[in-house]
């Protein structure tokens, strides 16, 4: 593996929603088999950045390759690539946890016998196999997650999105997560990407780390340098220095905006 | 294959797992059966039209599939709400199959509400006239039911949230049952009502149920499996079309 292989490529990527420019011109390059904190405030531009590289968002101008292929053109390849853990709960609540891995695994075209092999296996991890004919419905907040996480594995996907994966977890299972996520990368060399308000875990994990802050990545480097560019003690204070002390706009009304944005849009 | 199978199996699941829409999706047929049936039979006979219940029964088992249809259709919404559009969204799979999948899921399930809302009519004195055309009715069933899965698809695939849902059951689904020939003959009606009648693809799937379980296809059964089957293709396109375009 060279320094210079690069798997995720972005320049330029912008996004407007009506007259609200969401991500502004950002260029950034992830390395293959790196981890990669992507960090900012509440309504900086994370979720849609990560939506325009997964292929849910078209992006209003600039380019992204994602393990050499182009999102916007190449959406099957693509998705091919990656393995995504969304923002908020994304699994059927109808569906026992087996069946959303299965489902999972059918639209990803895993062969039937691996497919068994690996849902034992993954559901094992996350501690669920003993729940696994169990609707979802009936799961806590905890317990999804986990299975969320199982089902972003299922495909061995080359890239594994996360957007704020540990939200609502406990610093055990926490803890579990990231050493299945760390063991796995260095084993497999599978570049993870995610954001999160956990300072700390960015700190520990992360081996780069990019700052967005309203649509514009202020910096981008190891949390080492990172700190000690700002000269501080912790990445949280670096961060703080970096983007204010404002509090900001609630995740919640920035996303309501946008689909007012999206809705005036699609009605043109 | 495999993905619009496990698209379509989903569908099935869910259906057969939530008891209490199946028994409120039989409620309804039920009671327009039994209050309208009976209520207007002894009218019915005496204007001259003979077993009103006989006429009824394939307006209702269509109205089941209607409702039922457009219902699944517009189960996107929920997904989008929920999130799960989302997993299926970023998965290697083209829009038209999960498309099609969904809309064949849910086709299917409306067609079990019909199959059920027959059999209830053939207990409360609804008779089969012609056996042999059965097998044509229900494929007139299934047209009805892949249609209006394909309108729901397109209309949820441009909603946001559930408000709407009040809208489309006032302003569409509602007039598309009440002016379809379904609860009345379409002989003799005034001028507009009739033009009316004639737009609505709903009446065209009620004629060819009638006309194949029971007597009388008004439109005959050739223009309705030609009206029906084209206005499905076109919803289907339409539908994929906007499905195609949802940005989440």
């Amino acid at each position: 593996m060279t320094d210079h292989e690069k798997i995720i490529e972005v320049k330029e990527l912008t996004k407007t929603f009506g007259t609200f420019q969401a991500v502004k011109a950002i260029s950034f390059n992830v390395d293959k088999g790196d981890i990669f904190a992507f960090l900012g405030p509440n309504g900086a531009g994370k979720t849609t950045t990560i939506k325009m590289l997964t292929t849910l968002l078209h992006p209003t101008a600039g380019s992204i390759k994602l393990n050499g292929f182009d999102p916007q053109t190449q959406k099957n390849d693509t998705r091919k690539s990656f393995g995504i853990i969304f923002q908020d709960p994304s699994l059927d609540d109808e569906l026992t946890a087996y069946e959303n891995l299965e489902f999972h695994g059918v639209l990803y075209n895993v062969p039937k016998a691996l497919r068994e092999k690996r849902i034992e296996e993954l559901l094992k991890f996350v501690e669920l196999w003993d729940r696994k004919d169990d609707l979802v419905k009936q799961f806590s907040g905890g317990m999804k997650r986990r299975l969320e996480i199982a089902r972003g594995l299922l495909h061995h996907p080359k890239i594994l999105f996360m957007d704020e994966p540990t939200i609502g977890l406990d610093p055990q299972t926490r803890n579990h997560i990231w050493n299945y996520l760390k063991e796995l990368n260095k084993k497999e060399g599978i570049t993870i990407f995610f954001t999160t308000h956990y300072m700390e875990e960015a700190e520990k994990i992360a081996k780069r780390i990019a700052i967005i802050d309203q649509g514009k990545i202020i910096l981008e480097d190891t949390p080492e340098a990172i700190k000690k560019q700002t000269q501080k003690e912790t990445l949280e204070e670096a961060f703080i220095a970096l983007t204010g002390h404002q509090v900001r706009e609630e995740e919640a009304t920035a996303k309501d905006q946008m689909r007012l944005h999206g809705r005036l849009w699609t009605k043109r | 294959m495999k993905t619009i199978y496990i698209l379509w199996l989903r569908q099935l699941k869910r259906y057969f797992r939530s008891r209490a829409r199946m028994i409120g999706s039989i409620g309804q047929p039920l009671l327009f059966l039994l209050a309208l049936g009976f209520g207007f039979g002894p009218i019915y006979q005496k204007a001259g039209g003979g077993d009103y219940i006989q006429f009824l029964a394939p307006g209702i088992i269509a109205m089941g599939i209607l409702f039922t249809a457009v219902f699944s259709g517009i189960e996107i919404i929920w997904d989008k709400q929920f999130g799960f559009l989302k997993e299926t969204l970023v998965a290697p799979v083209s829009r038209l199959k999960i498309m099609v999948g969904r809309t064949l899921g849910g086709a299917t399930v409306a067609m079990v509400q019909g199959v059920i809302v027959l059999l209830i009519s053939l207990l409360i004195g609804f008779r089969i006239q012609h056996w042999s055309l059965v097998p044509l009715a229900f494929v007139f069933m299934f047209l009805t039911a892949v249609l209006f899965t394909a309108i729901g698809t397109a209309i949820a695939s441009k909603l946001d949230d559930m408000q709407g849902f009040q809208l489309i059951m006032n302003f569409l689904v509602m007039p598309i049952f009440f002016l379809s020939g379904a609860l009345f003959p379409l002989e003799g009606l005034p001028k507009a009502l009739e033009i009316i009648t004639r737009l609505d693809p709903l009446s065209y799937g009620i004629d060819g149920i009638r006309g194949t379980l029971a007597n009388g296809s008004h439109f005959g059964l050739g223009i309705d499996f030609l009206v029906l089957t084209s206005s499905t293709i076109i919803f289907l396109i339409l539908g994929s079309y906007l499905f195609s375009k949802i940005e989440i």
